[in-house]
């Protein structure tokens, strides 16, 4: 009877803290791939998000703790090597200091991290209107409903109600905090043309981006779903093991385990 | 531990055991004798031993990857994520190690409150006990400032803060907490020096802890003494080993849920956006296991009276053992106090909900329910128990049902 | 008799179980933690560098670094590539042709450590116009042979290549 109470009282607590987070809108939710105890990434969305990052969001947003090379390991977009050194070079990164002590551009290797716009967050901040686009890298991770928030904010531009007044350069988002964004909406239909052929709407933009976007933060996602799996399965062997062991030990004396 | 009379059988053992006694240490852990019907609930002592053993072992290696300066702090976290092969696991396995610590060490002061584990001759047990509690809490602070989030940062700047209640000399504490006017550089670098040294501490007092444990032999569910070795004890080993294992790898499987499938759902998003001297994130919350504690801060409208609450609050239960002067240890025996227990478990777990919403309105109102409660049960109901309840008969023995007074 | 030896057996099977995967558990937990000081992906991803080789003059030498270790790239003249290539082969503690030890013979492409205790050694010093290494003084040749002292084994050459006539890629 205690341990039921108990196990009761844990619920509630647990379950409550998450509702603790003060709810605005409700999220649009979607069925991620990447969702779930087996969830795995769809490559090419991946790699069609990688191409809505660098055509759109990269305009304005960093993503600097990501390096070319991720592009093609494991378990991310998984572009090819040669598609990596060619996205790679398609970028002037600044290296240097030279022999005579300058600095000089030379095309990027996949060894090199994703090449930001502005060199520094002031510089960012005060050519997007006073509001420092962040750092793409760990979005994902960093936002209150992750992807379905992330999804949510592309999807979520509206006309504004007709009581709310916004200055100039402010946009209305429903599910923005207080509504209120700085970012243009960045998805238009057409806007990009796919290389892969899919047809570009807005939402396939805005899956595919979120997609890529999810794994940026967690890389290793589907890495740390397979091993989860195995690790489980084989506790739940030892743990049958164990407790028979330990029933026919505790047999030896008359008393219950 | 004097009275063993152990003899290792091969002739280099007893030389070795004459000069240094490993052996008979060895043998007295494994004889040990330990009540027979201790329930699950005393199986978190060991799984706490697993829990140090782990965020030592972990930390260890993650200190071999991280990088304790606030220009390289954020970034050497995600280097570990990203590049060092399982950083990612490693890391995981630290952070929710944190979490999965703290529950275990929560069941495990909640069963001694249940069973009155604390009561003579334990005093001394529960005094260390609560003495690793608090260095637990500690040390968890301060490895939540190591990542250099935002959480990191404004968490470090308000518990720093708490010091600065203290009148005259609270601001020079701070700036010597700091090293500086604010949460800065050197504070990181201290932290993470203490956050290092900190947990062979806390393995000294566990030592300790058992030692003081293994003289006067567990307490058990029934709360009564008993005679050792006799029909109502086991030897530790395999009996008691078995079953602390088996209890382990449930909660290991319970741990890898997290670990591997919501390594983040115990952590605060915000955590993962670099620290910003300038900007406050909307609503700050501790991690959830300092919740009602935070809590019972602000349910003071006084600055220097939260702090003085806040630390109340834990340095209470240091003098436990003689607030509750009840003769009966056992809860089972007790019907009200029984009550009163779950009622405490209630109060705490509201003041953790209470913790996590805004201080105001309705929140503030049942917080400062819950704190008024929660020094009402250790200071008031407690005492008063002791002296008025009347308690069920308890046996004689484990194995005999017969009933004394 | 005979049950009681059955019992005994299926006992025994059940704890070698128990024991068996326990240990593979622990076998395998133990391995990130290994693993885990093995050179990372972002320093394996570190492991080529190219090196624009056109500024060099007939005679000199430049220092890259490569995995945290220098690495001579000399550009040598006549008289050095003869001397280098008409040594006794019976002479040297590690008999290996100048030949095999270069792509082009103008170009001497090594690492720069020395194979006794890894230091550096200095170019253009020691008894054989190559290099000389100050910590416990072995003397090397133009083509990079340790020619006497302490040294076991001539300098290494690094996997490189001649991306076009200007660029070499190490690694």
């Amino acid at each position: 009877m205690m341990k039921k109470i108990f196990i009761l009282l844990l619920s509630i607590f647990f379950s409550g803290s998450s509702i603790a987070a003060d709810t605005n809108t409700e999220l649009l939710k979607v069925d991620w791939s990447f969702k779930g105890v087996t969830g795995k990434f769809d490559r090419s969305s991946l790699q069609r998000g990688y191409q809505v990052y660098k055509e759109v969001c990269a305009s304005c947003h960093s993503m600097r703790l990501l390096s070319y090379r991720n592009l093609g390991e494991k378990g991310g977009p998984e572009f090819s090597i040669t598609e990596v050194k060619d996205i790679a070079s398609s970028f002037e990164v600044t290296d240097g200091p030279d022999s005579q002590g300058e600095m000089f551009t030379r095309p990027g290797r996949p060894s090199d991290r994703f090449v930001s716009v502005y060199p520094n967050v002031e510089a960012a901040t005060a050519a997007n209107g006073g509001a420092y686009p962040p750092d793409m890298s760990v979005l994902v991770k960093s936002r209150k409903g992750g992807a379905d928030y992330i999804y949510s904010v592309l999807m979520g531009y509206d006309e504004p109600p007709a009581n709310l007044e916004l200055d100039d350069g402010v946009y209305y988002n429903k599910y923005m905090d207080g509504n209120k964004i700085k970012m243009a909406k960045p998805l238009m239909e057409g806007i990009i043309t796919y290389s892969d052929g899919t047809n570009a709407t807005e939402d396939q933009m805005a899956k595919d981006v979120t997609a890529f976007l999810t794994w940026a933060a967690e890389p290793h996602l589907e890495a740390r779903h397979k091993m989860g799996f195995k690790v489980i399965i084989f506790l739940i062997i030892l743990t049958l093991l164990v407790y028979f062991s330990m029933k026919r030990i505790w047999s030896r004396i008359d008393t219950e385990v | 531990m004097s009275e063993h009379t152990y003899t290792p059988s091969s002739k280099f053992g007893k030389w070795f055991n004459d000069r240094l006694p490993l052996l008979t240490l060895g043998a007295h852990l494994s004889e040990y004798p330990t009540p027979k019907n201790l329930n699950y609930w005393w199986t978190f002592g060991g799984i706490l031993t697993f829990c140090l053993v782990t965020q030592i072992v972990t930390g260890l290696v993650l200190a071999m990857h991280y990088v304790a300066h606030v220009d390289m702090a954020f970034d050497s976290i995600e280097h570990i994520m990203r590049d060092v092969n399982y950083g990612w696991l490693l890391r995981y396995i630290h952070s929710n190690g944190a979490s999965m610590f703290f529950l275990a060490v929560y069941i495990h002061i909640f069963r001694a409150l249940f069973y009155g584990s604390y009561k003579s001759p334990r005093e001394v047990i529960w005094i260390i006990g609560m003495l690793i509690y608090i260095l637990m809490m500690a040390t968890a602070f301060m490895g939540y400032v190591l990542p250099w989030g935002q959480m990191s940062f404004w968490g470090a700047t308000v518990i720093t803060n708490l010091f600065s209640a203290i009148p005259f000399v609270g601001e020079s504490i701070t700036n010597w907490l700091w090293g500086g006017y604010s949460v800065d550089n050197p504070t990181l670098t201290r932290f993470f020096s203490l956050h290092y040294l900190f947990p062979f501490i806390i393995l000294g007092l566990v030592i300790l802890h058992i030692w003081a444990l293994h003289v006067p032999g567990n307490n058990n569910p029934i709360g009564i003494d008993i005679k050792k070795p006799s029909k109502d004890t086991v030897p530790f080993h395999p009996y008691i080993t078995i079953k602390d294992l088996f209890a382990l790898l449930i909660f290991l499987i319970i741990f890898s849920g997290f670990i591997f499938f919501s390594p983040n759902i115990l952590g605060h998003p915000d955590n993962y956006i670099e620290a910003n001297p300038l900007v406050t994130p909307t609503h700050i919350v501790p991690e959830w296991y300092l919740l009602p504690f935070y809590a019972i801060l602000r349910s003071v409208p006084d600055k220097l009276g939260g702090v003085i609450l806040l630390f109340a609050s834990i340095f209470i239960l240091l003098a436990l053992p003689w607030l509750d002067r009840s003769k009966v240890r056992s809860a089972v025996f007790r019907p009200i106090y029984k009550q009163f227990f779950w009622i405490l478990i209630i109060d705490v777990l509201v003041l953790g909900y209470m913790g996590a919403m805004p201080a105001e309105g309705i929140y503030l109102l049942i917080a400062r329910v819950g704190t008024i409660y929660y020094f009402l049960h250790f200071l008031v109901i407690l005492p008063l128990l002791s002296s008025v309840e009347k308690t069920d008969p308890i046996p004689a023995s484990i194995s005999d049902p017969v009933l004394i007074r | 008799m005979d049950k009681g030896e059955k019992k005994t057996n299926r006992r025994d099977f059940l704890f070698t179980a128990s024991y068996t995967v326990g240990a593979v558990g622990i076998g395998a937990t133990i391995w990130p933690f290994i693993d885990q000081m093995n050179p990372d992906s972002s320093v394996k991803a570190l492991a080529t560098t190219e090196v624009d080789i056109s500024q060099i003059e007939p005679g000199k030498s430049i220092t890259v670094l490569w995995r945290g270790k220098p690495v001579f790239i000399k550009r040598r003249t006549e008289a050095e590539i003869s001397e280098a290539q008409s040594v006794n082969l019976n002479e040297l503690p590690h008999p290996e042709k100048d030949q095999d030890r270069v792509k082009k013979t103008e170009w001497l492409v090594m690492l720069g450590v020395c194979t006794h205790l890894g230091c550096v050694p200095l170019a253009d010093k020691g008894e054989y116009n190559g290099w000389f290494c100050p910590c416990h003084g072995s003397h090397y040749d133009t083509s990079g042979r340790i020619r006497k002292g302490p040294a076991p084994v001539n300098m290494e050459i690094p996997k490189y290549e001649f991306v076009d006539n200007n660029t070499i890629k190490i690694g």
